[in-house]
């Protein structure tokens, strides 16, 4: 009853019991943070617009991002994975989404940046329907925590009309 | 001579007695060998139940987050770099397959054709049909160059909805580590499994 072994295993027990319940303890403490991000996010330039061989329309574009993340950092965020969307409809496709940059903030430090910036990832369409074509740029950011229940939001920006022509 | 007789009567009675001591032992022997003998049937009977307990309630906890997940492994372990730094080597992913369409930014967990191992990358790109609901999704790993087309099975450009085994919710650092030794160290799992075994069937509880 009081051996060696039965004592390790109700230690072990308890104090694994005991971790994750702190565990669980500290991702709900992320539920009180009252995050007022703030972001904007605007095309200052389009680079070129040309449809390619295989009849998909491609798009680079030139983006003016800043935003100030600092307040999603709780003590439980280990990183914020934010990133820009376009995002559309066409004829198509109900819906489109497509990541035109991205950036993983380590620290609360660099939660406030302001860049300018060509499109990371092609911007291209399935199908031809970009010319004319509306869309939303919107900035989603994912808080990864050190433990627990992964949070996200967004900002949704006003949106862009691309040209008529090809350029 | 009559020394002598009770001499010898004496001596008869202690044989006597010897023997009789002797008989009850023997009784007594063979009667906690048959006692011991119920009992350790039962016990081993108890023992293997309790096994089987503990084997099958694993099994209903494990079918039981199935069900309430709606993915086919509620649990994985993270293998590779590809998503560092926020999710290294061991950590282990909740995983939820709900109905909800599936988004840029979310982390999936999906099987390519032809690879043995679920891949957990990041959506970077959705196209989704109106009419049919049919949907085209291009991953990438947060901590890779470029995206996963190179991955993905030859020719094939987007994983679509039954690629998906569902997405990361939620996340618990190191503790697949238990995992990830016991498959690359086959021998540390037989050690274990046998230590485990052997505490179940000696335990008196």
């Amino acid at each position: 009853m009081h051996s060696f072994g039965y004592r390790v295993n109700t230690l072990l027990t308890f104090a694994i019991t005991l971790l994750g319940f702190m565990c669980g303890i500290a991702s709900f403490s992320d539920n009180f943070n009252n995050p007022t991000p703030f972001a904007q996010v605007q095309v200052s330039n389009i680079n070129w617009f040309q449809k390619q061989p295989s009849g998909n329309d491609e798009v680079s574009l030139k983006l003016n991002i800043s935003a100030d993340l600092q307040s999603l950092f709780t003590w439980n965020t280990k990183q914020i994975f934010v990133f820009v969307a376009a995002e559309y409809e066409t004829p198509k496709n109900g819906f489109n989404q497509i990541s035109l940059w991205d950036r993983i903030i380590p620290s609360k430090e660099n939660a406030k940046f302001s860049i300018h910036i060509s499109n990371k990832y092609r911007f291209i369409d399935q199908g031809s329907n970009l010319r004319g074509r509306e869309f939303n740029l919107t900035m989603h950011w994912h808080v990864m925590p050190k433990t627990g229940k992964t949070n996200a939001g967004k900002l949704v920006m006003s949106g862009y009309q691309l040209p008529k022509e090809y350029r | 001579m009559r020394m002598l007789t009770r001499q010898k009567e004496k001596k008869r009675e202690k044989e006597k007695g010897r023997r009789e001591r002797e008989r009850e032992r023997m009784e007594w022997i063979r009667e906690s060998v048959a006692s011991v003998r119920s009992i350790q049937f039962r016990q081993l009977l108890t023992q293997a139940v309790s096994l089987g307990l503990i084997v099958t309630s694993a099994l209903i906890i494990w079918k039981g987050l199935m069900c309430f997940t709606g993915s086919e492994s509620p649990v994985v372990v993270v293998l590779s770099g590809s998503m560092e730094p926020g999710f290294k080597r061991g950590d282990i992913l909740f995983l939820h397959m709900s109905k909800d369409p599936i988004r840029a930014g979310e982390i999936v967990v999906f099987n390519v054709d032809g690879r043995e191992i679920p891949i957990v990358h990041r959506v970077i790109k959705v196209h989704e049909r109106e009419d049919t609901g049919k949907v085209d999704v291009l991953t990438k790993g947060d901590n890779n160059y470029g995206d996963d087309i190179v991955l993905y099975a030859d020719g094939q450009r987007w994983l679509h909805r039954h690629h998906i085994m569902g997405r990361a919710v939620g996340f618990l650092p190191y503790v697949g580590w238990v995992t990830i030794i016991m498959t690359e160290k086959p021998i540390i799992k037989y050690i274990l499994i046998g230590a485990l075994g052997l505490l179940v069937i000696t335990s008196k509880d």
